[in-house]
């Protein structure tokens, strides 16, 4: 673990210090959140489904958002770093591999706790707010299935040839995911094989957890979404672990 | 410490990415506090030689040690004794200069100190500047404060003067000079033959993933390009006689008021000062033509190093 908090430490700084990725990373979805929230608001009658979409689907939509947005650039990150030869010179120091790769999953799960507490921040508007436990969970939930899809971004991050393809290539993977995760309409709404496909997408498991513990389902509700979303992880971990390219 | 008869040993070393072999067959050692190069051209196999070395790959087939350890497989344990800078390597856009060099210091147990260092280099105004922001220049001698900083046995420096101007590139050379002077051993490679023959003390000259000879730049050249040629501007007519009588000449052209004496010897130019000087020979122009170390390579290999 050596040089772990050092590297993490600096890779903030240089993160902090590219306006339009943090903008991108922290921004985007607390804009989304309110804007979304401000327009529905006018619409949402109680009992309505503007009004559960605002209850529940859009604090989990701008969760997953953050989630997708911290894939995209990790995606992004290490095709850059790849391609400038970054990660080959850190890998000619005593680093281990494992700690330089590490340093920037913490970066990204950082901030995503950062937009979280932004979010929430900001939702106190629009949402009696809920306990601090179920915040919590909801947090501990999001950084859970950030780190799966992370794992996943490892995998894609080593099939990019070039940083340019990195980002839509990327975003070609997860946005369609979300639009077959289940948040915008009941699945059973698909023909049968794209149900099928929807059904075992990992956005769609994070989507059910994470709509569950913002709903204060107990967490045996939701225990299969958990063992999948831990199952995507383990499996692209392992995979990455083999094929990412250092250059 | 026991006494270390070569720092890095290299006995066959063949490496292949899938149908391209990069390096066929080459084997080198390398002497404690020299600066050895690695000298041919683009695509030779300099490059992959030299990341075998560095840990950063492993061989296909044959042996390498570097201060007596294995560089793949002792990974971390030789990373921390020796000091690499890559070919075309960048670092963060946005680090900055101090960043860079203290958290390099950082990863090893006995730096040197960074402000120092920085100092050394030429590098102290610019501690704050952002990576992106440096000239060529600044980026390669920053690269070297991160392959000193861990005050290194061992320093592998590849292409570093590459696509610098020629005052840029004399400082590095100075620099790298330097380090030698300080008892470090320095492995380098180069595609510039100036470069192999000003500061190393002895070059392996590699194509095609073989190494074709080894030796001092003069112990090359007297090997493998002997001839030199002295031409006079003189209008002596029995001039031309007194040379050919020199021991070891073997040619004198005279015409249009010059004369042109070849030999093997390395006393040619020697015998010829004093053969003038002796017979009071004038002459209004002298030039003498030695071969350098770009004869040698156009010699082993039949054709130019740019080619």
């Amino acid at each position: 673990m050596k040089g772990l908090w050092q590297l993490t430490w600096l890779e903030i700084k240089i993160f902090i210090r590219e306006p339009l990725g943090l903008f991108g990373t922290v921004g985007v979805p607390v804009l989304v959140f309110l804007g979304l929230g401000r327009v529905m608001r006018g619409a949402a009658t109680p009992a309505s489904p503007e009004e559960a979409f605002l209850r529940a689907g859009l604090p989990v939509f701008a969760a997953i958002l953050m989630a997708i947005s911290a894939v995209v650039s990790l995606v992004t990150v290490i095709a850059i770093y790849r391609e400038g030869g970054i990660l080959k010179r850190l890998r000619a120091t005593p680093l281990r591999p494992s700690t330089i790769l590490v340093a920037h999953v913490l970066v990204k799960l950082l901030f995503t706790a950062l937009t979280l507490a932004l979010l929430i921040a900001a939702g106190r508007r629009y949402y009696a707010p809920d306990t601090a436990i179920q915040l919590l969970r909801f947090g501990v939930a999001l950084l859970f299935t950030t780190c799966s899809l992370l794992s996943v971004g490892f995998l894609i991050a080593s099939l990019v040839p070039t940083a340019r393809f990195a980002q839509p290539l990327a975003g070609l993977v997860f946005y369609p995911m979300i639009a077959l995760s289940g948040l915008f309409y009941p699945l059973s709404l698909l023909p049968p094989w794209l149900e099928a496909v929807a059904r075992v997408l990992p956005l769609t498991f994070a989507v059910s957890l994470l709509r569950g513990v913002w709903r204060g389902d107990p967490l045996s509700f939701h225990l299969w979404d958990a063992a999948a979303i831990a199952l995507v992880f383990a499996v692209c971990t392992a995979l990455s672990a083999r094929v990412f390219r250092w250059e | 410490m026991s006494a270390q008869p070569s720092v890095v040993r290299v006995s066959g070393i063949r490496k292949a990415y899938g149908p391209v072999v990069a390096v066929d067959d080459v084997s080198f050692e390398v002497r404690s506090g020299e600066i050895f190069g690695l000298v041919g051209p683009n695509g030779a196999g300099k490059t992959t030689t030299m990341e075998c070395l560095e840990g950063l790959r492993a061989p296909d087939r044959g042996a390498i040690s570097v201060l007596g350890l294995d560089p793949y497989r002792s990974g971390t344990a030789l990373k921390a004794r020796i000091g690499v800078q890559l070919q075309e390597a960048q670092l963060q856009k946005r680090i900055t200069v101090r960043e860079a060099v203290d958290f390099w210091a950082s990863l090893y147990p006995a730096p040197v100190n960074p402000a120092t260092l920085l100092e050394q280099l030429g590098l102290k105004d610019k501690r704050n500047a952002w990576f992106m922001t440096l000239s060529g220049g600044q980026k390669q001698r920053l690269f070297i404060a991160l392959a000193l900083i861990n005050d290194p046995e061992v320093v592998f420096l590849d292409e570093l003067t590459t696509g610098l101007d020629p005052q840029a590139r004399r400082a590095i050379w100075d620099l790298v000079r330097g380090i030698r002077d300080r008892g470090k051993t320095v492995v380098l490679t180069t595609h510039l033959m100036e470069e192999a023959e000003r500061l190393c003390d002895r070059v392996a000259i590699i194509e095609h993933g073989r190494v074709i000879d080894v030796d001092t730049p003069a112990g090359l050249v007297a090997r493998h390009c002997p001839e030199r040629a002295v031409v006079l501007a003189t209008t002596d007519e029995t001039a031309r006689d007194r040379f050919l009588s020199l021991p070891g000449v073997e040619a004198v052209d005279a015409g249009a008021g010059t004369v042109t004496i070849r030999g093997r010897n390395a006393t040619l130019v020697t015998d010829v000062i004093q053969c003038v000087s002796a017979h009071h020979i004038p002459v209004t122009d002298f030039q003498t033509t030695v071969p350098t170390l770009e004869d040698v390579f156009l010699r082993l290999t039949g054709h130019s190093i740019r080619d």
